[in-house]
Formats: C-alpha cells, sequence, structure tokens
C-alpha cells in the first residue's frame, strides 16, 4: 500500500517491544490494546500482526494488491473507493482501491489491519513505533506521504464483523479502576480521599507516553523517590499535585512518587479520550484486578464473530 | 517492585544486579520485562499465566540464592571528553560557581571511578554516580529544548552522556565522542549497569579524529 495522506498521526505498531527496558527503551505497541487485538481476530491473523494506529485519522492509502482490510476502535468513517464502509468489519480490496479514514466522531485511536499483518523489519525484537526514540516503524516516524507499506497478497479470508451491539462505546467519561500501590503510604487518608473522590479533566497534553490530568491539587509527603521502574498505567503525581497516566511510550524509569496503578483494561480506555474528558478513579484490590482480567480474556475479547456472506 | 535499598550505594548496585540475574534464571519465559534502578527492581508478568503468589514464592527462592555481600560485577569502560566551552556551555559558570577553575573541574571529573546505577530515561542514558561533592550543580532552572548528542552532562551528585539529542536540564561541561547507542550494534551500548566508567580529557583535534561534532 502507499501512503497518500498520512493524517494527524498514523503508527505501525505491534504488541510492543519486551525485554529491553533495561536499556532504556519504551515498549510502544497500541495504546488501545482491546480495539488492536479485535483487528488482528477479525482478520484471522495471529496475535500481535503490525497494524496501523491512527490517532484522530486522516488517512488515505493507495492499494497495490489483492488483500483485506479491516478498521477496529474509534469511529472514524471508512471508505474505500468513495463508498462508505463499516468499521469492525473485514472487507475484501484490489489493487489500485482508495482507503480513506476520516476524523474519528468518538474516541481518538483506531486501527486500520490487513490480512497476514504489514510485513515491517524487526527493530529490538518489534515493528512497534516510538517517535520520541526514532525506533521502529519504517524509519522511526509516524507514516509520511509516499510511503510503501509492505503486505502480502491474500485471497482467504472469511469476511467476518462484529455485531454493533458489542462495539465498544467510547464516551467522554470514565471510572478508571486503580490498584493502589508504589508510594501509596506517603499521601494521607486525606489526600487519599481526595483522589479517589474528585473528577478529573484530560487536559491537552495527553499522548500516548502519559495522559495528565488536571482537577484538585493531590498533595504528597514526599517530592521524590529514588528512580524506579515505572510499569504500563503507573499514576504519578509530580509536585504540582496533578496526576499523569502513564502510558506505552513512558519513560522506563522515573523518580515522581506514584500513588497506585490503573487497570491496562481501564487505561486502553482512557486513551481513547480527547482533551476535556472527565475522569474518576476507584481503588481496586490486586486480586479483584487480576479477575478482571481474567473475565475480560474469556468474555470481552472472544465476543462471537459472524460472517458475512456476499 | 523489589526494593533492595533506599540509597544510591555500591553494595546495593551488587544486590540489584545479583537479584536482577537471579529472578531472570528463575522465572524464565514467563517473564515479561525486568527494570532495574539503583535499589530496586521491577518485576513484569502475565497475571493470566502466571498466579502472583508463585511468582513471589519464586523470587524470594532466587533471592535466597544471592549472597548477603555480593561482589559487583562489570567491566570498565574509559570515555573519552572534550571539555570545553565550545561543547560544554555551563563548564565556566559551574567552575566559577565551585570557586574553581575550568581546570580543576576537569581534574575533579575525570579523577572519580564512577559506577552505572541505571539505564533510563531515553534509550541508551546511564546514570553514573557519583559526582566529587566540589562539583556536584544543581538542575538548570529552565531545561534547554536542545542538548546535542554525546554531550557529558552534571546533575547533583550524577553525570552523564546524553546518547541523542533530546531535551535536558542538566549542566554540560563536554563532549564525548563515543557512540552511546547504536540500535543496529550488539551490544547496542558500551555501558551496562555495574559497569566502571572513567572519564579521559582529550583535545579538540582528538576529539574531532575519533568522530566528535562541533554542530
Amino acid at each position: 500500500m502507499t501512503v497518500l495522506q498520512a493524517g494527524v498521526l498514523s503508527l505501525l505498531q505491534d504488541s510492543g517491544r519486551y525485554g529491553q527496558q533495561r536499556l532504556g527503551l519504551s515498549t510502544g505497541g497500541p495504546v488501545d490494546s482491546v480495539a488492536f487485538h479485535y483487528c488482528n481476530r477479525l482478520l484471522q491473523n495471529p496475535n500481535g500482526c503490525t497494524a496501523i494506529e491512527i490517532s484522530v485519522g486522516g488517512l488515505q492509502l493507495l492499494l497495490q494488491t489483492d488483500t483485506y482490510i479491516c478498521l477496529t476502535g474509534a469511529d472514524m468513517p471508512l471508505s474505500i473507493n468513495g463508498e462508505d464502509k463499516n468499521r469492525w468489519e473485514v472487507h475484501r480490496v484490489n489493487s489500485g482501491d482508495i482507503l480513506r479514514v476520516g476524523f474519528a466522531r468518538s474516541g481518538c485511536r483506531a486501527y486500520l489491519g490487513v490480512a497476514q499483518g504489514f510485513d515491517i523489519a524487526h527493530s529490538f525484537g518489534s515493528s512497534a513505533t516510538v517517535v520520541r526514540e526514532s525506533i521502529g516503524g519504517l524509519h522511526g516516524a509516524p507514516l509520511q506521504s509516499g510511503d510503501q507499506l509492505p503486505c502480502a497478497t491474500t485471497s482467504d479470508r472469511k469476511q467476518l464483523f462484529l455485531p454493533a451491539a458489542d462495539w465498544p462505546r467510547y464516551q467522554n467519561t470514565l471510572t478508571v479502576r486503580v490498584v493502589p500501590g508504589y508510594q501509596q503510604s506517603h499521601f494521607s487518608r486525606v489526600e487519599q480521599r481526595r483522589f479517589f473522590g474528585s473528577a478529573f479533566n484530560v487536559s491537552r497534553q495527553c499522548d500516548r507516553m502519559g495522559y495528565r490530568l488536571e482537577g484538585p491539587p493531590i498533595d504528597c509527603e514526599i517530592q521524590g523517590v529514588l528512580s524506579e521502574g515505572i510499569c504500563h498505567g503507573a499514576i504519578q503525581i509530580p509536585p504540582d499535585g496533578q496526576p499523569i497516566v502513564l502510558l506505552n511510550d513512558r519513560q522506563t524509569i522515573g523518580g515522581y512518587p506514584k500513588i497506585g496503578t490503573a487497570l491496562s483494561l481501564d487505561v486502553a480506555r482512557l486513551s481513547q479520550l480527547v482533551p476535556g474528558s472527565s475522569v474518576h478513579f476507584a481503588p481496586i484490590t490486586l486480586h479483584t484486578a487480576h479477575r478482571a482480567l481474567d473475565l475480560a480474556q474469556r468474555f470481552v475479547l472472544q465476543r462471537p464473530l459472524l460472517e458475512r456472506h456476499s | 517492585m523489589l526494593y533492595l535499598g533506599d540509597d544510591t550505594d555500591v553494595n546495593t548496585l551488587a544486590q540489584v544486579q545479583a537479584a536482577t540475574a537471579a529472578i531472570e534464571q528463575a522465572l524464565g519465559d514467563e517473564l515479561i520485562d525486568l527494570v532495574p534502578s539503583y535499589a530496586s527492581v521491577l518485576i513484569l508478568y502475565n497475571p493470566l499465566r502466571s498466579h502472583r503468589h508463585d511468582i513471589a514464592r519464586r523470587v524470594r527462592g532466587a533471592l535466597a540464592s544471592v549472597a548477603a555481600t555480593p561482589t559487583a560485577t562489570g567491566r570498565t569502560v574509559v570515555l573519552p571528553v572534550y571539555y570545553a566551552t565550545e561543547t560544554g556551555a555551563d563548564l565556566e559558570p559551574l567552575a566559577a560557581r565551585a570557586g574553581l577553575t575550568t581546570a580543576q573541574v576537569i581534574d575533579l571529573h575525570c579523577a572519580t571511578q564512577y559506577r552505572v546505577y541505571a539505564i533510563g530515561f531515553a534509550p541508551g542514558f546511564a546514570y553514573l554516580g557519583e559526582v566529587d561533592t566540589r562539583i556536584a550543580a544543581p538542575r538548570l532552572a529552565t531545561p534547554r529544548a536542545r542538548v546535542p548528542r554525546g554531550s557529558v552532562a552534571i546533575a547533583d551528585r550524577q553525570t552523564a552522556v546524553y546518547p541523542s539529542e533530546s531535551p535536558g536540564g542538566w549542566n554540560l561541561i563536554g563532549r564525548c565522542p563515543t557512540p552511546m547507542f547504536t540500535p543496529d550494534a550488539q551490544p547496542s551500548m558500551p555501558v551496562a549497569v555495574g559497569d566502571s566508567v572513567y572519564f579521559e580529557a582529550i583535545d579538540r583535534a582528538r576529539y574531532l579524529a575519533l568522530g566528535g561534532e562541533l554542530s
């Protein structure tokens, strides 16, 4: 495929770069792992095949082979040669077709996948693009017009779709479940109650590295700690008291105090929020978090797919 | 998260190194990633595949096999530095504040055997400690938007070489021509956590001959 228009921010992503954090490399990978999972599942690809993460929208591609594509995630209008197509559905495409992804009406990240995935060379074991590190993708950068995206000719895919009733709804309010931890004991009971009892707004400083929120300042007894590993979803409270939820492109270590860690399923939903959206935090135990992941694995990620017979 | 101490010191560093190796051995492919730092190791595993109690039991087992005072391992690496105002914009102000000449600052920076305590912030960014208290300097009030690749810098009692051009708030005192991060090379970094590092002053001609850049 050839990129005709790259859109606001379009990045090649596989499931992420693991085992390299001690070199200082971020994991990268899809910020909405649920929508990414469905993109490959619908296309009958193995887990983690390389797809394009489209933030906000505006991507146009010219097909140069016959294959199948699928768009999942945020509500961005999809058309093939000017004809509107459903999201969350596998579509047959042919050489010469023009594929357009418009701008998001709800949510802000969509995944455009192709049968067998895009064939991108690995860097440190992954194709995931981390722009800050200039690593992954085609040249360590977002897609640019003129880029050639290698993908295989495919003729044997079922035209599966996820029924609309099962599509995630991307709204502008969200409750994020949090396992308290890290430096939790350095936040007084009053500050913890303020954190879990207040509404926060997504600020304009929200990207693949982290989502900075605005709300009543949360005070910590300590200014910082000796730099330590930061996991996906960790919630930092810098000296200004405004929480930052850390996402895929976060730095590997850091020294701001952390009040806990957001559940990965909710971090995926958070990454779909645009500035101004409202967020609440709810404390859960580690046991509840693991049970929620287990349930998601068996139900949320395994909803039945139907086949379109044309 | 495993804490092995709460301070920057070589004994804790040796514990972190030994624990990292032992945990890697004990958890094998159930491990997603390990992030060692100054005094802690972040252990990442898949809770759908491994039970947390089982992971905790095996981590405890692995730690029991680590000696109480492990000997620090690591190689010794010498990094050449061209210390000058043209490569280190903060060299003169840092010397003035410390009441030293720039030559004395350079001598003190070169006289210490540093250890790599952690790698992070950016690919290949190695935190080296500890800087002689006479030349320790706080971070700039306003970070620079652009710090050139190879810049050698001081923040408090830490020193580092910027592996690539990036924003940064450390005090710049010179530049090192040795690439600190080469994605295609094996290994991709000249140093690893636990290694000892010495800095060696070189002149402008040698810096350029070694591939150093002045832009």
